[in-house]
C-alpha cells in the first residue's frame, strides 16, 4: 500500500482490484515516487482530481497487465493516454455556410474579444474569407469600441447597435448585412457573464436563438472562451454554458503564462466538448489550432 | 462564495460531528476527504499538503481524542486553521498623512482591475474621500474609454492622455494633477500583464518607482486554479504588493486561489468584489470568510449590511427581536425591503449560517424582483394583528388577503408557512444553535 499516495486511494476507483493484480516485481521498477510525481504534475496542471485518477487508474492497469515496465514508459505511455483524453474527432471550426455564423461565449476576462480579432485575421489572412464582426456586448463600458479596434486591425467589418441595447438585434442585423453583402462569416461577441446569474444566462440563450431564427443552423459554432489559468470552475461554466446555448467546443485561452490549462481536459473529458484553439499571447497572430498532443506533453511539464 | 467547499466540509464532517468518539482512523478519513475538498476547490497542492497535515496534528492532539465532542471539536479546529491561513486579523488601507494617496492597481489580463479600480474610488467616496483615477493601461483597446466611463459612474476624476504616452510617464503626469487638485486618492489602473513578461513587470516595477503608492493591490480572479502561486509570488517578487483583491467571487467558484496566495506569500486578501456593480465592492474578513467556508456562516457580514442601509437603532431593535423571538411579519416586511436594497437575495441568503448546502437548492429557487413584489403585496394585505401573529390566519383571512393581493390562497399560505421557517432559523441563531438546513428547505 505505501506505493500509492494516500490521495489516489480516495480516487481510483479500480484500487482495490489492481492491488489485486500488482506484483512484488513491479513495485522495484515503478516507485511511488513516480507515481506520486505524476500525479502531482497533473494536479498542478488544473487537470482535477477526477481526471487525474481517472488518467493515471488507466496506467496503472497498463502496468499490472505488463504492457508498461518502466518509469520512463510509464511517462510516455502517459502522454499518449493525456492526448487521448484531450482529442475529439470534431477540432474543426465549421465554415461551410453562406455566411458561417459563429458566437463566442463565457465569462468575464477570458479573452472573448480579443479572441474574435484574432480569428478574424486569420479566417481573412489564412482562408480569403470576408468577416463580420458583430458586437453583441451591449453591456461592458467600452466593448464595442474595443471590438471595433480588432475589426479594423483584422480587416474585418464591425456590425453594431447602440450600447445597452438589445444583443439579439445585434446579431440579427449582422447576419442580415452578411447576406446582403455576401459575407463569409459573422463572429459575435457577447458581453462576459458569470453563469451564476440565471437572468444574464437566460439572455445569452435568447441570443442564441435569435441566430436561429433569423438563419437556420446558425450559430453553426457556439465557442465558450475559457482562460487557461482557471481552475476546476472551468468545468462548471462550460457545463452552465452548455445548457444556455449548444456549445460546440472550447478556446483555451493566455497559454502564454506559466498556467497548463489542464482544465481543458477535464471539460474535454468529463463533457466531450472538444477543444478547438488555443491562445498564446495578446498579438493578433497568437491563435493556434489545438494539438493534443503537443498540449499533453506541454502538461507534464519538465 | 467559498459555497462549495463548505458544502463538502459539512457533510463530511457532520458524520464525525454525529458520533461520540473519533479514533486516528477517523482523523485519517476526515483529512482525505478534506484534502480531495480542497483540492476541488483549487487550492494550490502543496498548501493543501500543509494546511491538512496541520490540521490532522492539532486533531490527534490529546485533547480531541479525550473530549465527548470530538466531531465539533474537528470542525473547531478546521475552522480556526483555515482562519489563520486566510490572515487572521483584518487589514487596512494605507492612507498618506499627507497629499494623495496612491494606490497602484496591478495583475493579469482579465482579472478585474479597471471595474475594480473604480469600485474603490466609490468606496473610499463613502468614507469620505475623494479618489480620482489614472488610465495607465495603454494597451488593451478602448481600455481607456472603459475607465472613463466606470469612473464617470463612479463619481471620479480620470487622468488619461490617451494611448500614446508611456504609462510610467502617463502615471507620474496623474500624480502631478492629483496633487494640484487636492484629491484625496489617486487610483492607478495598469494594463494587464503576465508575471512572466520580463519587460512589462519591468514596466510596472518603474511604475510603482515613479509614484511610490501607498499601497499595492494585486488583482486576482476568484476561479483560478493551481497558477495563482506562481502569479503571486512573482508580482511579489517583483513589486512587493501589499494585498490583494480577489474579484469575481458572485461566481461559484471554489476561490481556494485565496487559500493558496495568502499562505504563499503572506499577504492578505482585503477586498472582494462580489458583483460586477460599482457598489459591489467588501471588506475582505478572513474569520468570517472561514467560518462561510465552513458553512457556519457570516452572520457578521448581514448585520453590518443592515447597519448600512438602517439606523444603529432599528438594528438593535431587530437583534432584540430575533431573540424574543418577537419577529413579526411586519418585521419581515421591512427586513425584505432593505434586502431588496441590499442585492441580489442569494448573496445576501448564503451568508445565514448554515445555507451552504440549503443554498444549492435555493438558488433553483430563484427568488427575483417579482417574488418579492407578490410577497410585499400579500403582507400589505394583512391587518397589522395578523402581520405579528400570523398563527391567527384562517381560511377566510386567507381568501380575503388573496383577493386583496392580486395572488391566490396557495400563494399566502406558503408565505406563512415559509416566514414560519424562517423564524424557527432565527429562533436557532439566537439560541447559538446550528440550524439544520433540510429541516429549513422543507418549508420552502
Amino acid at each position: 500500500m505505501a506505493v500509492f499516495s494516500r490521495l489516489r486511494q480516495s480516487l481510483s476507483a479500480s484500487r482495490q482490484a489492481l492491488q489485486a493484480e500488482l506484483t512484488a516485481s513491479l513495485f522495484e521498477r515503478l516507485d511511488s515516487e513516480t507515481w506520486e510525481r505524476l500525479e502531482e504534475a497533473l494536479i498542478l496542471a488544473d487537470v482535477g482530481a477526477r481526471t487525474t485518477g481517472e488518467v493515471v487508474g488507466k496506467l496503472e492497469a497498463e502496468v499490472a497487465a505488463g504492457a508498461v515496465t518502466d518509469a520512463a514508459a510509464a511517462r510516455e505511455r502517459l502522454v499518449e493516454l493525456l492526448a487521448e483524453a484531450a482529442a475529439s474527432e470534431d477540432g474543426g471550426i465549421d465554415l461551410s455556410h453562406s455566411p458561417s455564423v459563429l458566437m463566442i461565449v463565457g465569462v468575464n476576462g477570458t479573452g472573448k474579444t480579443t479572441t474574435i480579432g484574432k480569428l478574424a485575421w486569420h479566417l481573412r489572412t489564412e482562408h480569403g474569407l470576408s468577416v463580420i464582426a458583430a458586437a453583441a456586448d451591449t453591456y461592458r463600458a467600452a466593448a464595442i469600441e474595443q471590438l471595433e479596434t480588432w475589426a479594423e486591425r483584422a480587416g474585418a467589418e464591425l456590425v453594431r447597435g447602440s450600447s445597452g441595447g438589445d444583443p439579439g438585434a445585434v446579431v440579427f442585423d449582422a447576419i442580415d448585412a452578411a447576406e446582403s453583402r455576401g459575407a463569409d462569416v459573422v463572429i459575435a461577441d457577447t458581453a462576459g457573464r458569470l453563469h451564476t446569474h440565471s437572468n444574464l444566462m437566460e439572455e445569452l440563450g435568447k441570443v442564441w436563438r435569435v441566430a436561429g431564427k433569423r438563419l437556420e443552423g446558425a450559430p453553426h459554432e457556439s465557442l465558450i472562451v475559457i482562460d487557461a489559468t482557471t481552475g476546476q470552475n472551468g468545468v462548471r461554466q462550460a457545463q452552465a454554458f452548455s445548457e444556455a446555448v449548444n456549445l460546440t467546443g472550447v478556446v483555451l485561452t493566455k497559454l502564454d503564462g506559466t498556467a497548463k490549462g489542464g482544465i481543458a481536459l477535464a471539460i474535454t473529458s468529463e463533457l466531450g466538448l472538444p477543444v478547438k484553439m488555443i491562445g498564446v499571447g495578446e498579438g493578433i497572430d497568437d491563435l493556434r489550432p489545438f494539438d493534443a498532443h503537443e498540449f499533453a506533453t506541454a502538461l507534464l511539464g519538465e | 462564495m467559498f459555497d462549495q467547499l463548505s458544502d463538502r466540509l459539512q457533510e463530511t464532517l457532520s458524520e464525525v460531528r454525529s458520533r461520540g468518539k473519533l479514533t486516528e482512523a477517523d482523523v485519517d478519513r476526515a483529512m482525505r476527504e478534506i484534502r480531495l475538498t480542497l483540492l476541488e476547490a483549487d487550492v494550490n497542492f502543496k498548501v493543501v499538503k500543509q494546511f491538512t497535515s496541520q490540521v490532522r496534528d492539532r486533531c490527534l492532539g490529546a485533547g480531541v481524542l479525550e473530549s465527548l465532542n470530538p466531531g465539533q471539536q474537528v470542525v473547531k479546529i478546521v475552522n480556526d486553521e483555515l482562519a489563520t491561513l486566510l490572515g487572521g486579523a483584518s487589514r487596512e488601507l494605507a492612507f498618506a498623512p499627507s497629499g494623495p494617496t496612491v494606490i497602484l492597481m496591478a495583475g493579469l489580463h482579465g482579472s478585474g482591475k479597471t471595474t475594480a479600480c473604480a469600485k474603490l474610488a466609490k468606496l473610499l467616496a463613502k468614507e469620505g474621500k475623494r479618489a480620482a483615477l489614472a488610465a495607465c493601461d495603454t494597451q488593451r483597446p478602448a481600455a481607456v474609454d472603459q475607465l472613463v466611463t466606470v469612473g464617470e459612474r463612479a463619481g471620479a476624476k480620470v487622468y488619461e492622455q490617451g494611448t500614446q504616452r508611456d504609462p510610467t510617464e502617463l502615471a507620474e503626469w496623474a500624480l502631478d494633477q492629483a496633487r494640484a487638485n487636492g484629491d484625496d486618492a489617486l487610483i492607478v489602473d495598469t494594463a494587464g500583464r503576465l508575471h512572466v513578461d520580463e519587460e512589462l513587470m519591468d514596466e510596472l516595477a518603474g511604475i510603482r518607482k515613479r509614484t511610490q503608492p501607498h499601497d499595492i493591490l494585486l488583482v486576482l480572479d476568484a476561479m483560478t486554479g493551481q497558477d495563482a502561486v506562481n502569479v503571486a509570488e512573482a508580482f511579489s517578487e517583483r513589486i512587493e504588493f501589499d494585498g490583494v483583491v480577489m474579484t469575481k467571487l458572485d461566481g461559484d467558484a471554489r476561490g481556494g486561489a485565496a487559500l493558496s496566495v495568502k499562505a504563499v506569500t503572506g499577504k492578505p486578501i482585503l477586498y472582494a468584489s462580489v458583483g460586477e456593480k460599482l457598489d459591489q465592492l467588501e471588506r475582505f474578513h478572513p474569520q468570517r470568510m472561514a467560518g462561510r467556508i465552513l458553512g457556519m456562516g457570516d452572520v457578521l457580514s448581514l448585520i453590518e449590511k443592515a447597519e448600512e442601509v438602517s439606523d444603529r437603532k432599528q438594528a438593535d431593535d431587530l437583534e432584540r427581536k430575533i431573540r424574543r423571538r418577537e419577529f413579526t411579519l411586519e418585521d419581515f416586511l421591512q427586513q425584505m425591503r432593505q434586502v431588496r436594497r441590499m442585492g441580489p437575495l442569494s448573496g445576501v441568503l448564503g451568508m445565514l449560517p448554515g445555507m451552504g448546502p440549503a443554498m444549492k437548492q435555493l438558488r433553483q429557487v430563484n427568488m427575483d424582483d417579482r417574488e418579492l413584489d407578490r410577497i410585499e403585496a400579500i403582507i400589505l394585505s394583512m391587518t397589522p394583528r395578523e402581520r405579528s401573529r400570523p398563527e391567527v390566519i384562517d381560511g377566510s383571512r386567507r381568501k380575503r388577503i388573496a383577493r386583496g393581493s392580486g395572488t391566490t390562497v396557495q400563494a399566502v399560505n406558503q408565505l406563512t408557512k415559509q416566514f414560519g421557517q424562517v423564524r424557527k432559523l432565527m429562533a436557532q441563531l439566537a439560541k447559538g444553535k446550528m440550524p439544520d438546513p433540510q429541516q429549513l428547505m422543507r418549508g420552502m
